[in-house]
């Protein structure tokens, strides 16, 4: 059997793969796709415990995890494509009105 | 008299009260006649109300007292709004009363064309008030409420024309100097509660009565009567806390007469007759108080010799006769000195309103080199004002004779030093005050430059221009001439010691034995009249003198003014006091305050506090500002950041 920490120190790779992204790129939808990488990251964790101490209550996190990133990615690609309109840019710098 | 008119005794001082309380709220838009309505109205009410009170009392009248209110109430001590009528406030009232009911009526045609009239004639009353609430109180802290309430209307009456600079500064001089004495004045009270438990005069000398007199070391008894001299040195300026009283002279002239010669500088003397139970027996506090009094009389009378100011010359012979009073109270002369108080209220409030007759005639000039001739000019001013030097010089059978002859012969009972002051200041006297009469109305000719139509110096400019010196209205001569009246009579109620009589009930029945007057000896009426004799040829002595320097060879006080030199120099600067007292006591406070207290403390630990702690705010704040730069990539940095550091210390205390 895989050991716990092997699973932990993917996730945690994912996360941080997922924050550097997040901090990193100017790209409204890359940054999007930071943020579902750092969830999966925490998913992972979550079933990987839920295995481990047999408890189901870990694997039922996940699916609430989904059902949020998915009403995210719905709602969130909708503002995307709205800004993209507005402003023909998905550079985060430029939309900054609300900056002095 | 009628109980129940004595009970109508608190309206004396609180007539004055509501002409000043009605002037003072209303006067800036009543018309001038009406406020002099008012102020006159409220003040010879006061007077009238006295005249009548004066009518049904008599030498066998016992006290009067009267409660208006209660005070205080701690335990058994009480204090109460009350007053108390006997001979001797009896006397100061009719004084104050009427000598400043004239000066009111003189300060009408004085301060007329004055901007701030009504605020003059508010104060003038407030003044009444306050100087009624003193002669008329039954107990110490009363009496101290008056006290403090004349310096107040003092203060307020020397700056009154506060935007001359010398007339604010030499108020805030006399406040000032006033406060040392009033701290005197105040330990006495506190030791009189301590230890006697009341401020209420007839219970407290009900108290002190029994007591023997203090013969040797100090006591209590001679502690408070040293401290009450203190208090009565800052009021009466005395030796040393006389230095207020000259520069007082910046207030207007009604002003001098009324509060720097008649009435407030003498409550010193009324205070000190008004303990005379506790200085009785405390030969040393009365020895004092002589020998302060007697330094004094003869220290200003030397000063006002070489003084140029017609008004200065006025204020020092005003330190000197106090002196004398004092001299009079310290050997056990009670009597005679509140006799010289009186009449010295009638000549030197005279010679005060005399003067200032004159510099309102020639425009505010004050300077005595300056006039000459005026008798000319202005024939009832200078009348009068002679006859109140005759009266102040001591020649019979005018007021001031019979008054210093009395305390003279006292003191030379007491002790022949005292008297022997007391001559030779009699004889400076009489040769200032006739110097000052050949000065300014004598010689051939006026000197001054013709007035100007607006005034420099006693700034009540009078609309009608004029080449030459003039006589003043009648509403200014009229007080003069009634002042002078007072002068030449004044004097004859002492005769066959018909006022010591009067105010034998204060004084006698209360003496304790040892210290009564000894029986009139044989050779007694050859030694008084030898005594009044030696009085009468120094003032001759002085007048001739004066008149020789001053009239017949005028050239001469140059010369022995320069023959003196520097002793010349040294009493025209006023011995150089003023100065002394700016370097032993002023500077020093000045500069410890400047350097310590203000930039020191106030500016180093106070102020620096509070700039520092909002100048490192500040700063910090600036610092971390530069974190809210907008960008919300850098936010979310340090939302990770915050996550790794937190994490971090987890996982390290985990491992620990």
């Amino acid at each position: 059997m895989v050991p716990l920490s092997y699973y932990l120190v993917l996730g945690g790779i994912l996360f941080v793969c997922g924050v550097l992204g997040f901090l990193i790129k100017r790209n409204i939808i890359t940054i999007f796709l930071s943020i579902e990488l750092m969830l999966n990251g925490v998913n992972l964790s979550f079933v990987a415990f839920a295995a481990q101490w047999h408890a189901l209550s870990g694997q039922v996190f996940v699916f609430f995890v989904m059902v949020v990133a998915a009403a995210e990615a719905a709602v969130g690609l909708a503002i995307i494509i709205a800004v993209y309109r507005t402003r023909e840019t998905l550079n985060v710098d430029q939309v900054n009105l609300l900056k002095l | 008299m009628t109980p129940k008119l004595l009970n109508f005794l608190w309206l004396v001082p609180v007539f004055p009260l509501a002409g000043a309380a009605i002037n003072g709220f209303f006067g800036r838009q009543a018309s001038k006649k009406a406020i002099s309505a008012v102020a006159l109205g409220f003040c010879g009410l006061a007077f009238l109300l006295a005249l009548i009170f004066a009518a049904n009392f008599s030498s066998a009248s016992a006290p009067y007292t009267f409660d208006l209110a209660h005070w205080l109430r701690s335990g058994d001590f009480r204090v109460d709004f009350s007053f108390y009528l006997d001979q001797l406030s009896l006397v100061m009232m009719l004084v104050v009363t009427g000598v400043g009911f004239l000066i009111h009526i003189y300060s009408v045609g004085y301060m007329w064309e004055d901007d701030g009239y009504y605020r003059f004639m508010a104060y003038l009353n407030l003044f009444m008030f306050f100087m009624l609430t003193l002669v008329l109180a039954k107990n110490y802290l009363m009496m101290f409420i008056g006290w403090e309430g004349v310096g107040l209307a003092s203060y307020l009456l020397i700056g009154y024309w506060f935007i001359k600079d010398s007339a604010s500064s030499a108020g805030k001089k006399a406040f000032i100097v006033n406060r040392i004495g009033d701290f005197g004045f105040l330990i006495a009270l506190f030791l009189m509660i301590k230890h006697f438990g009341t401020l209420d005069f007839p219970s407290l000398f009900a108290k002190i009565q029994p007591l023997s007199a203090e013969t040797a070391g100090v006591g209590l008894l001679t502690s408070i009567g040293i401290l009450l001299m203190v208090g009565a040195a800052g009021k009466s300026a005395q030796i040393p806390l006389y230095v207020w009283l000259p520069d007082a002279m910046e207030g207007p002239t009604p002003v001098s007469a009324l509060i720097h010669a008649a009435t407030m500088v003498t409550a010193g003397v009324y205070m000190v007759a008004r303990s005379h139970l506790i200085f009785e027996r405390a030969p040393t506090a009365l020895t004092v108080v002589a020998i302060i009094g007697t330094l004094t009389a003869l220290f200003a009378a030397t000063i006002g010799i070489a003084q140029t100011d017609i008004k200065k010359v006025l204020a020092y012979s005003t330190v000197s006769q106090l002196g004398y009073m004092f001299m009079a109270c310290g050997v056990g002369a009670f009597s005679a000195g509140i006799f010289h108080l009186m009449t010295h209220a009638f000549f030197k409030g005279l010679l005060f309103l005399a003067a200032g007759s004159v510099i309102h005639g020639i425009g505010g000039e004050q300077d005595m080199r300056k006039m000459g001739g005026l008798r000319l000019y202005m024939p009832w001013t200078c009348g009068t004002m002679f006859v109140a030097t005759l009266a102040i010089a001591g020649i019979p059978p005018l007021a001031g004779f019979w008054s210093k002859d009395e305390i003279l012969a006292r003191a030379f009972d007491a002790n022949w030093v005292y008297w022997l002051f007391g001559v030779v200041t009699a004889f400076i006297t009489s040769f200032y005050m006739f110097r000052l009469i050949y000065l300014t109305f004598g010689g051939g000719e006026y000197r001054g430059a013709p007035p100007p139509d607006a005034h420099a110096h006693d700034s009540h400019g009078h609309g009608h221009g004029h080449g030459e010196p003039h006589e003043s209205p009648w509403v200014m001569l009229g007080p003069l001439v009634i002042l002078a009246a007072l002068s030449l009579v004044g004097g004859f109620v002492g005769l066959g010691n018909h006022f010591e009589h009067f105010l034998d009930p204060v004084f006698k029945a209360a003496a304790e034995p040892g210290l009564q007057e000894p029986a009139r000896e044989a050779g007694e009426k050859t030694r008084e009249y030898l005594l009044m004799g030696v009085s009468v040829s120094v003032a001759l002595l002085g007048w001739i003198l004066a008149h020789v320097l001053y009239s017949s060879r005028p050239q001469l006080p140059a010369r022995i003014a320069e023959r003196l030199g520097r002793l010349y120099k040294a009493v025209a600067n006023k011995y150089y006091v003023d100065e002394l007292y700016a370097l032993l006591f002023v500077n020093p406070v000045v500069d410890g305050s400047t350097t310590i207290l203000w930039k020191g403390i106030d500016q180093g630990v106070i102020d620096a506090t509070v700039n520092n702690s909002a100048d490192s705010a500040r700063h910090v704040s600036d610092n971390l500002r530069h974190m809210q730069s907008g960008n919300l990539r850098s936010y979310a940095g340090w939302v990770a950041a915050g996550g790794a550091v937190v994490i971090a210390y987890m996982v390290w205390m985990g491992v620990r």
